[in-house]
């Protein structure tokens, strides 16, 4: 008899995210699949209230004070502890920036691997296969999961949130936890950004730059094209490393999710750790010299060349409608 | 301080790439082969923090296509020692080569222990795990990831971690512990070409063998394919003044003019 499909249930000062429902919308689909249940693990401390929403058989609920702020040591040694007591078929972990580190120390813990960047999983044949995020988001690997309890890292984005909110409030199973008594990393305090000129969420639209804008003075470019159309700039991550935009400004995983009514990125090859942030987005115009640029696999227009060469183009095209 | 600082190839995302005949993985025949981005900023915060509190910085590779100019290049940034591990074997995996690095460290003279070992926290071709998490655990040493700030002080390191939506939380851990770099505090600094060269003519890269093949089984990949295009994008075509009409109208379309 194969053990349940888990979802390790993430929360960050005091509030589930998103992709835990994400990933119990996904883990019902697999234990489905595979005939066995679905139980989200809820670690933390005096947290037991945010199982009310996880749409799991069971939640798994484990508490101690080391487990109150997402640091990774504590909670990758007690989920360790518990999957090697359970054995569950599966384990999905949030592949996000609170969770991402336990991802890459629970398999470690377990001497097991770690299917890392899901994009999808699937029952096939009665068996796990996962599809990853390679390169960039230039390939897509198919992995069949081992033996044993299968860790599969998930993106952002793998099902809609809606259907891993629960209706009813799900059983919940208290759970003995054990966290190492020497605390190696401790959790000081969270430190919010600095406040920018512009609120990026807010703008309907956003013309976003990236590497291929080449370099700082480029950046004024897509900022007179932003300002004739009474939008901002915004940037993914290779362009808010080398300082050419502010933190503020960056979409993305560490950054901002965003949802503008125009977004067109201009130089941005379209990582996964970008796309997350503005898929959503009503109309994604992309430019890029590159074909293969994932970005293409997001954006509703594609423009197959020069971004230094088509924005000055389209800032005149924009000036004459204007007239 | 001393700073260990790892450094891996990736392929170059930015040219193209193929799959091999297995459709199993890349063609390796014209693939370019680049530093892994994250590592470089790791081995940026070293040299910045060898240059607050001095120190050594030295930078580790396994063995791969091009890795001594990326070390002779390490070498011409400022780190003091480089250190290549020989005999590894090709195409590791993720965890495979964190495992082996692992196995390796100790055995290289003069270097361990180290107050700090810093690599990047990700890399494009991961597919079985995260080197840093992995090499953390293999040396038994704490462990933090996706940290653009690290500040040392009287043998505690405080490292700031991104968290959504531009938070940064703040942590702190004994020296002695592996951070996975995010971004370092200033981008990666440029050098010349002459620079690098002049550190291939003084300096040279210390070579160790492997201590074995890494005892880690690789997953199953199934096969390897270019995703689907989800969205479907239309594809506008024609001299950037003809792109440029376009993109008028569909911004009128859209209310925006």
């Amino acid at each position: 008899m194969p053990g349940n499909v888990w979802v390790v249930a993430e929360h960050w000062r005091g509030q589930v995210s998103e992709i835990t429902y994400e990933l119990l919308a996904l883990g019902r689909e697999l234990a489905d699949g595979l005939g066995v249940r679905l139980d989200a693990v809820l670690l933390g401390h005096q947290a037991k209230d945010l199982a009310q929403t996880l749409a799991a058989d069971t939640v798994l609920y484990g508490d101690d004070p080391a487990l109150a702020e997402p640091t990774a040591e504590a909670h990758s040694k007690a989920l360790a502890a518990l999957v090697s007591e359970r054995q569950p078929a599966a384990v999905l972990l949030p592949l996000s920036n609170v969770t991402g580190d336990v991802a890459g120390l629970l398999p470690a813990e377990l001497d097991a691997p770690l299917v890392t960047s899901c994009r999808d999983v699937r029952v096939t044949d009665g068996r796990l296969e996962a599809v990853c995020l390679l390169y960039g988001g230039k390939m897509d690997a198919t992995v069949a999961a081992g033996a044993g309890a299968a860790l599969l890292g998930v993106l952002p984005g793998v099902r809609s949130a809606d259907k891993g909110r629960a209706d009813a409030a799900p059983q919940i199973e208290d759970v003995a936890v054990s966290v190492p008594a020497e605390r190696r990393v401790q959790f000081g305090k969270y430190v919010e950004p600095e406040a920018g000129d512009v609120d990026i969420t807010q703008q309907e639209v956003l013309i976003a730059v990236g590497r291929g804008i080449a370099n700082e003075d480029n950046v004024e470019l897509a900022q007179e094209l932003a300002t004739a159309l009474g939008g901002a700039v915004c940037g993914s991550r290779p362009v808010i490393d080398q300082g050419w935009l502010s933190m503020s400004r960056q979409v993305g995983k560490s950054g901002a999710i965003v949802k503008p009514k125009v977004y067109i990125a201009a130089g941005i090859s379209g990582a996964p750790e970008h796309v997350e942030g503005m898929k959503a987005s009503d109309l994604i115009i992309a430019i890029n010299t590159d074909a293969d640029a994932p970005i293409f696999n997001v954006a509703h227009y594609g423009i197959v060349d020069d971004c230094l060469d088509v924005l000055p183009a389209v800032l005149d095209a924009v000036a004459a409608r204007k007239g | 301080m001393k700073i260990l600082a790892v450094l891996k190839m990736v392929p170059d995302v930015v040219e193209e790439l193929e799959i091999g005949e297995d459709g199993k993985s890349l063609d390796l025949e014209f693939l370019r082969l680049i530093v892994n981005e994250r590592d470089e900023h790791a081995l940026e915060e070293a040299l910045l923090l060898k240059e607050q509190h001095g120190g050594t910085v030295t930078a580790v590779a396994l063995d791969a296509p091009d890795i001594d100019d990326v070390l002779f290049t390490a070498l011409a940034k400022g780190a003091d020692r480089a250190v290549k591990i020989t005999d590894a074997g090709e195409s590791l995996s993720t965890r495979a080569a964190a495992a082996l690095l692992a196995k390796a460290l100790p055995a290289v003279p003069d270097l361990m222990p180290v107050d700090l070992v810093l690599l990047g926290c990700s890399a494009t071709d991961d597919l079985d795990g995260q080197s840093a998490a992995v090499l953390a655990h293999a040396l038994g040493l704490p462990y933090v990831g996706v940290v653009s700030q690290v500040q040392a002080d009287a043998g505690r390191l405080r490292v700031m971690k991104e968290f959504p939506g531009g938070v940064l939380g703040e942590f702190e851990t004994t020296v002695l512990a592996v951070i996975g770099v995010q971004a370092a505090e200033k981008p990666p600094r440029y050098v010349p070409v002459a620079k690098v060269r002049a550190a291939m003519k003084s300096g040279g890269i210390d070579e160790v063998a492997a201590d074995g093949p890494a005892d880690v089984a690789p997953l199953e990949v199934l096969q390897m394919t270019k995703p689907e295009a989800s969205g479907q994008a239309e594809m506008l075509e024609g001299s950037p003044e003809e792109l440029a009409a376009k993109v008028g109208e569909l911004l009128t379309e859209r209310g925006m003019l």
